[in-house]
């Protein structure tokens, strides 16, 4: 057991997961080859969504795979921290948007 | 850590650093004094797809550094220039180059430095060079446009002598590109650039072109070429009026400055394991050496620019220009070392950008 949960050297072993399931893991990498490709979305916005999401899913692997490849696309410090803040942003909606089960139970619970 | 944090204002001669020896660099990269893991040998990687020891496919382009002397301190200069470093190819060199560009058949002058401009015979070399009728090169760092008022003319001289222009613009962004080029350097880039569109440079229809070169503002590789090409054209267009041909997307090669960079940032070990990683056979066979001969400031011959910067000159018995056997050049071993890792990451890498 290593001593902390996360090692980033881990990051590069990846595509090793193919050992243990090597059907799957395949499948998984080759689709995950094609979400990223030029699309509808440029390769550029794919990254900073997977930088945005990287954040709400809270994956240390990813930010640090997706701040590289962000900055290898050539975004700005702006640009990605924009994106941060949209995972930011929707984390927080998300919490809030629950303010509304939580009025709607104080008034059903309220003279 | 980023570039600017450690920005310095003098070359690392200029600063007696231990760097500005290029046995320390070659023992940085050849040996295990920074990274302790045996990471691949670039020979090998070669000799697995049959092509070591490296030939050159024909002698295209004839790339001249016309010296160290440069105008910018940029925190990944390879050639560790400077305004601080006083070495510059004299008129009796570049004669010997006239000579030896009339009498075989390169297609390519490629000037660069430090700030070619800046030597004294720049343009007596240009006047004669462009009589002989091959695509001419001016490597421009930009700024030196502005540096001076006897180089406002440039744009109109490179005009007259029908000169393509390569320039460096590491991004559209002043916080980036100054970071890795100084304070004040993408303002002054960006008024050379109009200045540089006003007498027709990069305008479709003059056949004048403009090329900007992309390379990486830290320890990372660049990503596509023609994807940063358009942001570059959409952004340079919209904020600047700015417009240009192409992009070149260029990996910065671990040596001299860069590779101080990375030393203090603690990325050196990363980026090798990055090139190392993203070896790409294809870009391999497409490398810029096995169709360049690179000269530097004192007249000796090297594969490229790089191996120019780390001393390492050509396999051959003519490693001076006075000793030029074309022949023989055109059949040498090309010499290699793990920076070349830096021209074969990802799509490759060259003076020209991609390669594969």
């Amino acid at each position: 057991m290593s001593k902390t949960y996360y090692n980033s050297e881990d990051l590069k072993k990846f595509g090793n997961i193919t050992e243990f399931q090597e059907e799957m893991g395949k499948k998984f990498f080759d689709y995950y080859g094609s979400v990223f490709e030029e699309g509808a979305l440029t390769a550029r916005e794919k990254s900073l969504i997977a930088l945005a999401v990287s954040h709400a899913i809270q994956c240390p692997y990813c930010i640090d795979a997706y701040s590289s490849d962000t900055m290898e696309k050539g975004c700005t410090e702006e640009e990605m921290m924009e994106a941060v803040h949209v995972a930011g942003a929707i984390r927080g909606g998300a919490s809030l948007v629950h303010g509304v089960q939580m009025m709607n139970k104080v008034k059903d619970l309220s003279m | 850590m980023s570039i600017a944090v450690k920005e310095k204002k003098q070359s690392l001669q200029f600063r007696g650093d231990d760097l500005a020896n290029v046995k320390t660099q070659l023992k940085i990269l050849n040996g295990k004094e920074v990274i302790q893991k045996e990471l691949p040998r670039f020979q090998e990687k070669l000799k697995a797809i049959d092509i070591f020891p490296l030939k050159p496919t024909q002698v295209d382009i004839f790339q001249m550094n016309l010296g160290k002397m440069c105008n910018q301190v940029c925190a990944h200069c390879h050639v560790d220039a400077g305004p601080d470093r006083k070495e510059i190819m004299t008129k009796e060199t570049m004669q010997v180059c006239l000579d030896i560009l009339a009498q075989y058949d390169v297609s390519t002058i490629d000037m660069t430095g430090g700030a070619p401009e800046m030597n004294p015979n720049f343009r007596w070399f240009v006047e004669e060079a462009s009589k002989l009728g091959k695509k001419f090169i001016d490597r421009c760092n930009l700024t030196i446009i502005l540096a001076n008022p006897k180089y406002h003319d440039l744009p109109h001289f490179f005009k007259e002598h029908n000169i393509e222009v390569v320039s460096s613009l590491p991004h559209y962004s002043s916080k980036k590109t100054d970071s890795q080029r100084g304070d004040g350097v993408f303002d002054k880039s960006i008024k050379a650039l109009q200045m540089l569109n006003e007498v027709g440079y990069g305008i479709e229809g003059t056949g004048l072109p403009l090329n900007l070169v992309y390379n990486p503002s830290g320890a990372f590789l660049p990503g596509s070429q023609e994807t940063l090409e358009k942001q570059f054209k959409h952004k340079l267009r919209k904020d600047f009026g700015i417009e240009f041909n192409n992009l070149y997307a260029i990996t910065n090669i671990p040596i001299s400055r860069f590779l101080e960079y990375l030393l203090q940032s603690g990325n050196y070990e990363g980026y090798m394991e990055k090139l190392v990683d993203a070896y790409n056979p294809a870009a391999a066979q497409n490398v810029m050496c096995r169709n360049t001969l690179s000269i530097s400031w004192d007249g000796y011959i090297y594969d490229c620019d790089f191996n120019q910067m780390l001393d390492l000159k050509v396999n051959a018995k003519s490693k001076h220009i006075k000793d030029f056997d074309f022949d023989e050049l055109s059949n040498r071993d090309i010499v290699l070392g793990q920076h070349c890792f830096g021209c074969t990451a990802g799509a490759g890498s060259s003076c020209g950008g991609e390669v594969a």
